[in-house]
């Protein structure tokens, strides 16, 4: 990115022979970043923030719920990336964590929660049952998936998906925070 | 002044759920209360019903299977066996004593790791969040033994009809043995931490009395029945698998209250170890290899029903199947599941208790949404 600022390194002694800084001319932003100095949108930075303290919303809904309570436990331990602070509001509440089957007597109720969610918020769809209606597709009483309620941000498969997989997936989040330009966050790991 | 003699309250409805966290999952309890008392209480249930009978209906028996992991998911395992068990009476198989074994290993394995949640949830539903992460640490070295012996954590489907799906290997031996060795500093540890609590012990002593009569009219089972007295367990009294080999002691308790509750919890994980190591011992003994027993490629079981129980982590799980013989799926699945039977007191329990004390019946009983909902 060679976006030219109109800001200029202030004369000092010290400074090399031939830098731009000491003939006036413009710098552009990664040459301020080598000086040191943090040059960044108050958006960008707020992404940044964002995405190492997203707020999920304690909501469990079937087995899967018990995965997510493990991630969250000593062993997987989600609050090294800062994303253990479960709220049981959903006004302090920045991301939903659909765990299990949605069924219809139970869809109003999500539906009002992502509605009482301020923004701006995110959601994750954990298991088959949230992204598909997994195994109970066919049942008469199952909603065949959160993103026929609400929409979807992550989709993590699994039935239920192993914790490393839980944090993966809200790891996902973060970089889709991050890079809100791309469409599609692809894993670069092959 | 109101009814009860108390000046200056007010009669309001309470609604807890579907979407609370002490709740655990989606119970939703409508309460009326005077004042801080409740007058009464209704469960309200259905929020996770998913229609796994009518399913069923419309699977292949081997296909039905993995379905049942889901009902008490907290012990996948112990939901297969009924299941499993109904089916073969009907089929008429034999099941190797090495598969028979391994069953009951892996059933104890997953009631104590289910403990382990309830026990943990418990606590830190009464306000100790710190308490829930041991119980927890212990669940997870239950799983990594499941986890080596068939590759899932949680709903295992290892159970097959005539037999198991993996035979035992060392990878799981290793984990067990971490288990036997973790395991025992955590009860006394967790003794030390919990029960001379003086928060934890006003929460619960004389919280949510059962007496025996009650439980049994009430068709309480499990731990939550044998924490009112009465001393019935089926793995001791109406033994299926091999139980019968095995001296199972069924600790009890009297008081019937919250506190009983988890008491009674705490000295069946004991019991659990012993019998654990006991099986596993026995599992030694015989023969690797033989883990199936004569089943046909398609299980088309002869017209007729047949229901078989067993004792699991939330009480009896029983499960009635009916085939009509022609088809290669069941013409009807029912489930007896504990959960559901034993919520059924609520409505008569809480009256006459204070808000907070709701939350310490509820949690007291270690209910899974998954099992009351179907
Ligand atoms: S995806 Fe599987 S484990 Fe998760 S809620 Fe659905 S059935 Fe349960």
């Amino acid at each position: 990115m060679a976006l030219k600022t109109n800001i200029r390194f202030p004369q000092r002694g010290g400074m090399p022979e031939g830098d731009p800084a000491n003939t006036h001319d413009l710098l552009t932003q990664e040459e301020l970043e080598s000086r040191g100095i943090l040059f960044t949108s108050l958006d960008k930075l707020f992404r940044w923030g964002a995405g190492w303290s997203l707020w999920p919303l304690q909501f469990g809904l079937a087995c899967c719920a018990i995965e997510m309570i493990c991630t969250t436990q000593s062993r997987f331990d989600m609050s090294r990336f800062g994303y253990e602070v479960f709220r049981n509001s959903p006004r302090q509440a920045d991301v939903m964590i659909v765990a299990g089957t949605i069924t219809e007597k139970m869809r109003p109720a999500v539906e009002l929660l992502y509605h009482q969610m301020p923004e701006p918020k995110w959601v994750i769809a954990i298991g088959s049952c949230a992204i598909s209606g997994g195994p109970f597709v066919d049942s008469y009483s199952v909603v065949a998936g959160a993103d026929k309620v609400v929409p979807v941000d992550v989709y993590v498969p699994g039935c239920p998906p192993r914790p490393e997989a839980i944090i993966d997936g809200m790891l996902q989040l973060k970089a889709k925070l991050s890079h809100p330009e791309r469409k599609q966050v692809v894993r670069d790991d092959k | 002044m109101s009814e009860n003699g108390n000046a200056y309250s007010e009669r309001y409805t309470l609604n807890l759920g579907p979407q609370h966290p002490s709740t655990h999952g989606v119970l939703r309890i409508v309460a009326d209360f005077d004042g801080e008392t409740c007058i009464s209480a209704d469960p309200v249930i259905g929020y996770l019903h998913r229609g796994m009978e009518k399913l069923l209906e419309s699977r292949t028996y081997p296909q039905g299977l993995p379905y049942t992991d889901r009902l008490d998911y907290l012990a996948g395992v112990n939901n297969n066996l009924p299941l499993a068990l109904a089916v073969e009476k009907l089929l008429g198989v034999e099941i190797p004593e090495r598969a028979s074994l391994l069953r009951m290993l892996t059933c104890e394995i997953m009631r104590l790791a289910s403990y382990m949640v309830g026990i943990g949830i418990y606590i830190m539903d009464l306000g100790a969040v710190s308490g829930v992460f041991y119980p927890f640490q212990q669940r997870e070295y239950a799983l990594e033994v499941m986890s080596a012996l068939c590759g899932a954590r949680m709903t295992q489907g290892y159970i097959r009809f005539g037999g198991v799906q993996a035979d035992w290997n060392d990878e799981a031996e290793a984990a067990l043995d971490v288990l036997y060795k973790e395991l025992p500093p955590f009860i006394e540890m967790y003794h030390k931490l919990i029960d001379e609590n003086e928060i934890f012990l006003r929460r619960t002593k004389g919280v949510g009395v059962i007496t025996a009569e009650r439980a049994k009219s009430y068709a309480l089972t499990g731990p939550n029945l044998r924490a009112s007295g009465v001393d019935y367990d089926l793995r001791r009294d109406a033994p299926y698998c091999l139980y019968d080999r095995f001296t199972i002691k069924v600790p009890v308790q009297q008081a019937g209250d919250c506190h009983a509750r988890y008491a009674q919890r705490m000295l069946e994980v004991e019991e659990i170890l012993k019998l654990i190591k006991a099986i596993h011992a026995a599992l030694k003994e015989t023969e690797p290899g033989k883990i199936m027993g004569a089943v046909p490629k398609m299980l088309r079981p002869p017209a007729g029903e047949a229901y078989a129980q067993t004792e699991n982590p939330k009480g009896i799980m029983g499960c009635l199947v009916a085939s009509d013989g022609k088809g290669v799926n069941p013409l009807r699945v029912h489930f007896r599941r504990p959960s559901f039977d034993n919520i059924a007191i609520f409505s008569e329990l809480m009256p006459g208790h204070k808000v907070a004390d709701l939350i310490a019946i509820i949690a007291s009983f270690d209910i899974v949404l998954g099992e009351i909902d179907g």
